[in-house]
């Protein structure tokens, strides 16, 4: 008898392999050729990786969990750019390791958000939400201000990213830890915000 | 292989009903149409040559075409004009309760670090023009620290009491005395009477009207630090129809004040000039 349904079914052993190869299609061929595409590995124009104190915002960010909250990716809907500005595209988020797009919008998007809002807009806001968004539901993150900045391991951060492609150099990086000097996770958070979309405005 | 247990126990192999074979040919032959007529095949365009973006552009520019003359019709007016009107007044409280309020409050009355709009007290000016200046391009009030220019801690608290004096506000008259000469330093901004300059949005201090506050703490801390208002630029994202409107909603909350007379009276002249040509 030829090869069967019946032979595959018998067999674990072909079973599991041709089970795996089924399975992996859909993704192989979904994200395999975005590896090759240019307008996804290539940054767009102007963009910059974050600098010591954006990186450690950002790390803030990630620990706060606003992502839980926010996102970060404008989707290319007429109700959505009116709001927020521009669509974001895949080029804005080469140096975003690992990308914050987030898939909730309990509060608005945020990749537009470099030059919205002044700092002291963001330091008040983040203080209580309330104070200038009446309406907020979003908690107060008050500890930010009383902080001071851990600078401890950001040329090992930075030297990390450098390894895979993001184009510090190296005087950045040696002057990283003087940076975010006298700096509270208040600054680095706004400091981040304030470089989110910027390069698409 | 024998399919048959125990005596009756029997292995039936039924075929599938017809309607799910038929629909498991159905989307066989969709999902063959869809890769003719949409991308999905390689670098493979599509036939119908549809893209995200196009579809994108095309909602945009529908909706352009819808709304752009909603607002593009009182770009006409000058916004002195244009803050009696009611519907503009109405779009223009829609627009600043989403864009502006954040800010300066849905009463627009400001907060500490963001100007009031209501009242007459402007740092920039408030005739039309500037106050669409102003949303258009933003503003940027940069005060330096001026702790050391006016004699360190004992200096900074005598020009302190001086500028409570401006106000008629409470004050210590000897500092104040003192503090009259270390003003100087301020001078070149906010003018030798401290009644500030519009054209660098240096605050007028004689009036009792406070950006950070105008306790004589608050003011030490405004000499020693030095402050720094920003207001973000709205024109890209608003477009100049939604800046005009919002500028003529502001204008109208109470504090709009005419330009003064002196371009007032070149306009005239201006209208005659182009008339003459015109005659010939």
């Amino acid at each position: 008898m030829a090869f069967s349904h019946q032979t595959i079914e018998k067999n674990t052993g072909w079973l599991i392999i041709l089970t795996i190869l089924i399975v992996s299609v859909g993704g192989l061929v979904q994200i395999v050729p975005l590896y090759f595409q240019r307008y996804v590995t290539q940054p767009v124009e102007g963009l910059k990786p974050y600098s010591a104190l954006e990186l450690s915002g950002r790390d803030i960010y990630i620990r706060e969990g606003c992502v839980g909250c926010h996102s970060q990716m404008v989707r290319p809907f007429r109700a959505e750019t009116e709001r927020y500005g521009h669509y974001s595209v895949a080029g804005e988020y080469v140096y975003d390791r690992p990308f914050l797009w987030g898939s909730k919008r309990t509060g608005p998007d945020l990749i537009r958000m470099a030059g919205r809002y002044s700092d002291d807009w963001h330091r008040a806001h983040l203080m209580n939400p309330r104070d200038v968004v009446p309406e907020s539901n979003m908690p107060a993150y008050t500890w930010l201000a009383d902080n001071k900045l851990d600078s401890s391991d950001i040329q090992a951060k930075m030297h990390t990213l450098k390894a895979m492609g993001h184009p510090y150099t190296d005087d950045e990086i040696a002057n990283a830890p003087k940076d975010l000097e006298d700096k509270t996770e208040m600054d680095a958070v706004i400091a981040y915000l304030q470089s989110l979309g910027r390069s698409m405005k | 292989m024998e399919h048959k247990w125990d005596g009756d126990l029997v292995e039936l192999n039924n075929p599938l009903p017809n309607w799910w074979v038929k629909l498991f040919w159905i989307t066989l032959v969709f999902s063959a149409v869809y890769l003719v007529l949409y991308p999905g095949l390689g670098s493979f365009k599509g036939v119908l040559g549809w893209t995200s973006w196009g579809q994108y552009d095309q909602e945009v520019s529908d909706a352009k075409a819808k709304y752009d003359p909603v607002f593009d019709k009182f770009m006409g007016q000058p916004v002195e004009q244009l803050a009696a009107s009611g519907e503009a007044h109405d779009m223009g409280q829609r627009l600043f309760l989403t864009y502006c309020a954040q800010c300066h409050g849905s009463d627009a009355h400001g907060a500490r670090g963001f100007p009031n709009l209501t009242d007459k007290d402007w740092l920039y000016g408030g005739d039309g023009e500037t106050i669409q200046a102003s949303i258009s391009n933003g503003r940027s009030g940069m005060m330096p620290p001026m702790g050391a220019a006016v004699g360190g801690e004992q200096g900074t608290k005598e020009v302190a009491n001086y500028v409570l004096s401006l106000s008629g506000s409470p004050h210590d008259a000897q500092l104040a005395a003192t503090g009259k000469e270390k003003f100087v330093a301020c001078a070149a901004c906010h003018g030798e009477d401290g009644k500030g300059n519009q054209m660098m949005g240096a605050p007028n201090l004689t009036d009792n009207t406070w950006l950070y506050g105008g306790s004589e703490a608050t003011i030490i801390e405004t000499i020693t630090k030095g402050r720094n208002g920003h207001m973000p630029a709205q024109l890209q994202a608003l477009g100049e129809a939604k800046v005009h409107i919002l500028a003529a909603y502001v204008y109208g909350l109470g504090g709009g004040t005419p330009k003064q007379a002196e371009p007032e009276a070149a306009a005239p002249a201006m209208e005659e000039a182009p008339a003459t040509p015109m005659a010939q």
